[in-house]
C-alpha cells in the first residue's frame, strides 16, 4: 500500500476516534443536564405518570444503550428538538452557521491580504524603521484581548463618528442557498468592525510566524544558490523564499483555526452577531440542552474536518513529509 | 556551557527592568489592596447609590473622593480595580501552576520512558490544541455553569477558572518538558546516574527537571499572560467571575453596557489596566526568551502567544 494511502486511512481513523470522543461527551452533557421530560410535560403530569413516562421514553435504560440510541440518532442527523425554538437543534445551528462562516471568511482573507506582505518585509528588511514599528504593534496587537479591541472599536466608529454600525448583520443575500452579507452594501458594512476586530488578534501572530519563517527560509542554501545564480531579487524572494515560508504557515493557519472560531465567540457577543456561538451562549443561559449538544457535535466536526483536511493537505504538497 | 543569569542580566537592561518594575508595583498593588484601597467595594454600606457613574476626578463633573470615578452602583473604580487585579493575577497565577504541575508530570513521564505512555499523551495534546483553549474553557465553563447553576457557580468561579484554563493548557508545559528530557535524556550524567542503580523517579525530578529550568521560565511568563487574557474573556462572556466579585474581565463587562451611553470610564480605566499587565508579562517574556537563548528566532513565541 502506498505511504500516503496508509497515512490518509490512519488520519481519518484518528478523526473517527476524537468524534466518537465528542460525542460521548455531548452525550453525558445531555444526560446529565436539564430533566427533557419537564420540557415535554411541564408541571401538570403527577410523579407517576412521570415515572411511567420516563419508562416509555427509554429514559431508565442502562447508560450504554442510552449512549447507543444517541448515537444513531446522531449519525442521522438527528440531536433533538431545541426547547427555545421548538425545532430541530441542528437545524437552527445550521442556521446560523452561514452568519458565522461570513466572519471566518472575512477575516481569513484580512489575514492573508495582510500578514504575508508586511512578515515578508520584516523579514527581507529586519532592521528597518517600519520593519520595527510593525513587531512593535504586533506585540501590542497580541497583548490587546479581542473583545476590548471590539468595544472600543464600537465606541469609535459607531457611538462618536457614526461611520459603521454597531450591531446585527444588516441586509444579507442569499447565494446558492448562504445567506451571505458580502453582497450587499449594507451587509459588508456590517462586517467591518466584526472582522478587523478578529483580524487584530490573528494578524500579529501571523505576521511574526510569517517574519520567522521567512528569515529561516532566506539563510538556506538553495537560497543563497539562487543569490549566486544572479536572479532578480523579487523572484529570490517573492517565487523562490515566500513558496518555501508557506508550507508552514498553512499548517499554523489550521490549528489556528479553533482559535479563531473561539474568538468568534467573543466577537458575536460584542456585536449581537447571529452566529453559532452568540447562540451557543444563549442556549447555556436558558439551559437548551439540545442547542448545546448540537453546538458540540456541530464545532466538534468542523475542528475534526479542518484538521484532517490541513494535516493532509500538508503530506500532500510537501516533499519531506515521505521522509519523515 | 555559560550559565545564564536572567536576575543580573535584568538590572543592566533598562527596558526590561522598567517592565520587571511596573510589574512588581501591580503584583505588589494587588496583593495590598485592602490597605491601598480607598473604599471597600464589597461593604455594602460605604456604598451610596448618589454616588453612581461619577466622572473621573480629573473631568468637570468628578468628585475628589474617587480618582477613577464610579460604576453604576457607586463603586469606587479604583478600589474595584485593585481588588479586581487581585482576582485576575489570583487565577492567572493559579491556573499556570496546575498547568505546570500536570505538564511537568507529563511531559517527565512521556519523555523519560517513551514508547505508548508518550505517543498517547503526544497524540492527546495535538488534538486538545487543534481546539484552542480558549475554546475548550469556554465550552467546559459554559457546561459548569449550566450543570451548577449561576448561583452556586458564582461561589465555585475562582477554583472553576483556574482548573479549566489549567487543564485547558497543559499541553503546552507537557511539549516544552517533553522536548528537553528528550536531550537531557541522551548526556552522560543520566547514564552515570542510571548506571549507579537511581530509581527513575530520583533521575526524572532530582536530575533532569533542574535542567529543564530555563524553558520553564521562558513560557511561564508567557502562558501567565495568556491565562490572564483567558479569564478576562471568560469573565467577559459571562463564564468566569460574577460582577459581585468582579475579575478585570468582569469589570469590563459590567461596563460595557453603559459605554454606548458615553459613560466610558467604567470600562475604559479597567481595560487599559488589563492591557498594561499583560503588555508588561508579554514584553519580558519576550526579551526572557532571547536572554535564555540567542539562537531562538522569534518562532517559539509564536507558538505560544495564545489568546
Amino acid at each position: 500500500m502506498p505511504h500516503w494511502l496508509t497515512f490518509t486511512i490512519h488520519r481519518i481513523g484518528q478523526g473517527i476516534l476524537v468524534l466518537l470522543a465528542i460525542s460521548f461527551i455531548s452525550f453525558l452533557v445531555q444526560d446529565n443536564l436539564g430533566d427533557p421530560l419537564r420540557e415535554m410535560v411541564g408541571q401538570a403530569v403527577s410523579e407517576a405518570e412521570r415515572e411511567q413516562l420516563r419508562e416509555d421514553l427509554g429514559f431508565n435504560a442502562p447508560f450504554m444503550t442510552k449512549y447507543g440510541r444517541f448515537l444513531s440518532r446522531a449519525i442521522q442527523g438527528d440531536l433533538g428538538d431545541s426547547y427555545q425554538f421548538k425545532q430541530p437543534a441542528l437545524h437552527v445551528i445550521l442556521e446560523r452557521f452561514p452568519a458565522t462562516f461570513d466572519l471566518v471568511i472575512g477575516t481569513t482573507l484580512l489575514v492573508t491580504l495582510l500578514a504575508i506582505p508586511l512578515g515578508c518585509y520584516c523579514a527581507i528588511r529586519p532592521n528597518a524603521f517600519t520593519s520595527r514599528m510593525i513587531m512593535v504593534s504586533s506585540i501590542v496587537g497580541i497583548s490587546v484581548p479581542v473583545f476590548l479591541t471590539g468595544i472600543y472599536a464600537i465606541y469609535l466608529f459607531a457611538v462618536l463618528l457614526h461611520w459603521l454600525p454597531s450591531y446585527g448583520r444588516g441586509e444579507t443575500m442569499n447565494l446558492l442557498g448562504w445567506e451571505t452579507g458580502f453582497l450587499t452594501l449594507d451587509g459588508l458594512r456590517h462586517l467591518v468592525l466584526p472582522c478587523v476586530t478578529l483580524t487584530s488578534i490573528m494578524l500579529p501572530l501571523f505576521i511574526r510566524l510569517v517574519r520567522s519563517e521567512m528569515m529561516e527560509v532566506l539563510q538556506t542554501p538553495f537560497i543563497r544558490m539562487a543569490w549566486a545564480k544572479g536572479l532578480p531579487r523579487r523572484k529570490v524572494w517573492f517565487v523562490h523564499a515566500l513558496k518555501n515560508t508557506l508550507l508552514p504557515v498553512v499548517t499554523v493557519g489550521g490549528v489556528q483555526f479553533g482559535s479563531l472560531l473561539a474568538y468568534t465567540v467573543l466577537t458575536e457577543t460584542i456585536f449581537q452577531w447571529p452566529g453559532m456561538g452568540f447562540m451557543f451562549l444563549d442556549a447555556i443561559n436558558r439551559v437548551d440542552t439540545p442547542l448545546i449538544v448540537a453546538y458540540l457535535m456541530v464545532v466538534g466536526v468542523i475542528f475534526v474536518v479542518t484538521n484532517t483536511l490541513v494535516d493532509l493537505t500538508y503530506r500532500l504538497i510537501n516533499p519531506m513529509a515521505e521522509v519523515e | 556551557m555559560k550559565k545564564i543569569q536572567p536576575f543580573r542580566l535584568l538590572f543592566q537592561d533598562k527596558g526590561a527592568f522598567l517592565n520587571a518594575l511596573l510589574l512588581f508595583l501591580i503584583l505588589l498593588a494587588a496583593l495590598l489592596a485592602p490597605i491601598i484601597a480607598p473604599h471597600d467595594p464589597y461593604d455594602l454600606a460605604t456604598i451610596d447609590i448618589m454616588d453612581s457613574e461619577l466622572p473621573p476626578q480629573w473631568l468637570a463633573e468628578g468628585d475628589a473622593r474617587f480618582i477613577f470615578g464610579t460604576d453604576d452602583q457607586g463603586r469606587d473604580i479604583f478600589s474595584t480595580i485593585l481588588y479586581g487585579l487581585r482576582i485576575s493575577l489570583f487565577i492567572g497565577i493559579g491556573a499556570v501552576c496546575v498547568q505546570l504541575l500536570l505538564g511537568v508530570v507529563i511531559g517527565l513521564y512521556a519523555g523519560y520512558f517513551g514508547g505508548r505512555l508518550d505517543a498517547f499523551f503526544m497524540r492527546l495534546a495535538d488534538i486538545q490544541l487543534s481546539f484552542s483553549t480558549l475554546m475548550v474553557a469556554i465550552i467546559a465553563l459554559a457546561i459548569l455553569q449550566a450543570t451548577f447553576g449561576a448561583e452556586s457557580y458564582e461561589n465555585l468561579a475562582v477554583l472553576m477558572l483556574i482548573l479549566v484554563i489549567g487543564i485547558a493548557e497543559w499541553p503546552q508545559y507537557a511539549r516544552t518538558i517533553r522536548a528537553s528530557v528528550l536531550a537531557e535524556r541522551k548526556k552522560d550524567y543520566v547514564d552515570a546516574a542510571r548506571s549507579l542503580g537511581t530509581p527513575s523517579r530520583k533521575i526524572m525530578f532530582g536530575h533532569i527537571l533542574p535542567n529543564t529550568f530555563s524553558p520553564i521560565l521562558v513560557i511561564s511568563t508567557l502562558q501567565v499572560a495568556n491565562a490572564i487574557i483567558a479569564e478576562a474573556a471568560l469573565s467577559f462572556l459571562g463564564l468566569g467571575m460574577p460582577v459581585t466579585k468582579p475579575s478585570l474581565g468582569s469589570l469590563i463587562r459590567s461596563g460595557f453596557d453603559y459605554l454606548l451611553s458615553g459613560t466610558w470610564w467604567i470600562t475604559a480605566i479597567p481595560a487599559i489596566v488589563l492591557i498594561v499587565v499583560i503588555l508588561n508579562i508579554n514584553l519580558l517574556g519576550d526579551w526572557l526568551r532571547d536572554v535564555m537563548d540567542p539562537r531562538a528566532v522569534a518562532n517559539r513565541a509564536d507558538e505560544h502567544a495564545g489568546p
